[in-house]
């Protein structure tokens, strides 16, 4: 059995220097936010995204997938459930052609199945480059799906999360998603099913109040934004300075909510191995 | 324009009654349950176990407090996780002994501040969410001021809804809405309005099933009417079967309801 480094910690700077905004994987920025070194396309290709002091650039999700996901193992579903602009809020229609362009998908996380390391599962990436990853009507309906999917198919379920919270431009309608997603959460828990999260940069807001933070076992990327409030929101509203450190994976996993911060070139091997223990064999053979 | 951001400021004002309050004015006898059993009391969390026409309730509140000193005190009706944890904690209390629950929501939102961050302020929504939509006891949510987002819908997966005529239930305030998308919080009216954050609003999309008549807010009148309509519905509420499922649909409908497929 491979041994993982369980309670990885980062050796970079990122908690001494404080938040920096974070570019795009993909994005022609090319310089890490956190050791100021030039980066050219190429090289981050090469190392899916993470610079040599440890910085972990956000990522697209479909480029994620191909990272993530057995070469053509991936059965994409729900891919046509997209938004309605429910409330016609102002200047919305345009925003959602935006992000379609930018992220190549119809709503902000793609779903579907596939086998990680030869295991079958159902997965659900969610995607920076559409509206930050924000959760509208359609990304929970797609989630709560593919739920329901990985409940009648006997299938665990993996799901990477980023995201700004849930989408002002659908009110209440995204509101009502952390309670359609925890629901479908729950029932596929019921059935004795596993569901891993890992949670990317950012994951915030009502994302972090419901499906991220209901995974069986909570897996993070280092250095990744993990939090309720935003923290320009807690930092004016409690007129005082962050703690070094505050929202960041390491933090939560210091005060209990993460299982463990794996680095984004173990991440696959770490997902298989978890995967296979929780088999209905119990990972025998492993 | 601007009537839904009125309403805003009608469902913030300091003179309405409080959760406790409309606690006090239905269920007597009440007697008020402390504690998370995990770290601490928060008092923006109102609750106990009170008497409404002879059936034992569950009864739990977000109270934002009266006078300065209370309102300090009980943070202006801003839950800590530990706060939601005593709501869980309560609710799963509620099951053990078959008795019903009903909610009073009144927050402009779950607490903000690093401390609350730190004890998982978004692990706690989130376990609230999962656990109160899936109980196997009848539940009622109603929200009497402000519905501020996810620290409302912690205590808001329940089988039916209502909503005070005044009240208003939104993912986000009008304020932070304006100042995100056009960096000017002096917008908040027009945000207001694009919200549909509206007691009228939220029955349009069946996300409420009543709208409260405001009639005599806060007096015995009003009191007595809520109190019949409650224990009218909690036993509707009990004779129906397969209540969880009912409850998993009505959350389910809206991402069905409310996308299209192209």
């Amino acid at each position: 059995m491979p041994s993982l480094k369980f309670l990885f910690k980062p050796q970079n700077e990122l908690e001494k220097r404080g938040r920096k905004t974070a570019p795009l994987y993909g994005e022609p920025e090319k310089t890490c936010p956190n050791c100021h070194r030039t980066l050219t396309i190429s090289t981050l290709e090469k190392t899916t995204g993470v610079c040599s002091c440890g910085y972990h650039f956000r990522m697209g999700a479909r480029e994620r997938l191909d990272f993530i996901a057995d070469k053509d193992s991936f059965y994409e579903l729900f891919a046509d459930i997209a938004s309605s602009d429910p409330l016609s809020f102002p200047g919305y229609q345009e925003k959602l052609r935006k992000a379609e362009n930018a992220s190549g998908s119809k709503e902000s996380v793609v779903t579907g199945t596939c086998t990680i390391g030869g295991e079958k599962c159902a997965l659900f990436i969610m995607d920076p480059l559409f509206m930050m990853g924000s959760m509208g009507a359609a990304t929970g309906e797609k989630i709560t799906r593919l739920f329901e999917y990985a409940t009648g198919n006997d299938l665990p379920v993996v799901g990477f999360t980023v995201s700004g919270g849930a989408r002002m431009q659908e009110g209440m309608l995204s509101l009502m998603q952390m309670a359609a997603t925890s629901a479908a959460v729950r029932r596929h828990g019921s059935k004795g099913l596993f569901y891993l999260t890992v949670l990317t940069d950012p994951t915030t807001g009502g994302v972090t109040a419901s499906f991220a933070m209901e995974g069986d076992i909570i897996m993070a990327e280092p250095g990744a934004t993990v939090g309720f409030a935003g923290a320009r929101v807690v930092e004016q509203t409690t007129r005082q300075p962050l703690p070094k450190g505050f929202q960041t994976a390491e933090s939560m996993l210091e005060h209990g909510f993460i299982d463990t911060i794996v680095p984004r070139k173990d991440e696959k091997e770490a997902i298989r191995l978890l995967l296979a223990l929780h088999r209905r064999d119990h990972g025998k053979g492993l | 324009m601007g009537r839904a951001y009125d309403i805003v400021r009608i469902a913030r004002s300091g003179s309405r009654p409080t959760g406790a309050d409309y606690i006090r004015g239905i269920f007597s006898p009440f007697i008020e349950l402390h504690g998370d059993r995990r770290f601490a009391d928060d008092p923006a969390i109102f609750a106990g176990i009170g008497i409404l026409g002879g059936q034992a309730v569950t009864v739990i509140a977000i109270d934002k407090g009266h006078d300065t000193e209370e309102r300090t005190r009980r943070h202006f009706g801003a839950p800590e996780p530990e706060g939601y944890r005593k709501a869980l904690r309560l609710m799963k209390q509620a099951e053990k002994f078959h008795r019903p629950i009903v909610t009073f929501i009144d927050t402009s939102g779950a607490y903000c501040g690093v401390d609350a961050e730190e004890r998982g302020q978004g692990e706690a929504i989130a376990e609230s969410i999962m656990e109160m939509i899936d109980l196997d006891t009848p539940t009622i949510a109603i929200l009497i001021g402000e519905g501020g987002s996810g620290g409302a819908l912690a205590l808001g997966a329940a089988d039916r809804v209502w909503m005070m005529e005044n009240a208003v239930y939104s993912v986000i305030s009008p304020e932070g809405c304006a100042s995100i998308l056009w960096k000017d919080a002096a917008k908040a009216a027009d945000a207001a309005d694009g919200l549909r954050l509206t007691a009228d609003d939220a029955l349009s999309f069946g996300i409420a099933e009543e709208v409260i008549s405001e009639d005599g807010l806060g007096g015995k009148a009003f009191y007595a009417r809520l109190g019949e309509k409650i224990e009218r519905e909690l036993r509707e509420l009990a004779e129906q079967k397969d209540l969880r499922q009912a409850r998993y649909e009505r959350f389910r409908s809206f991402g069905r309801k409310y996308t299209e497929r192209r």
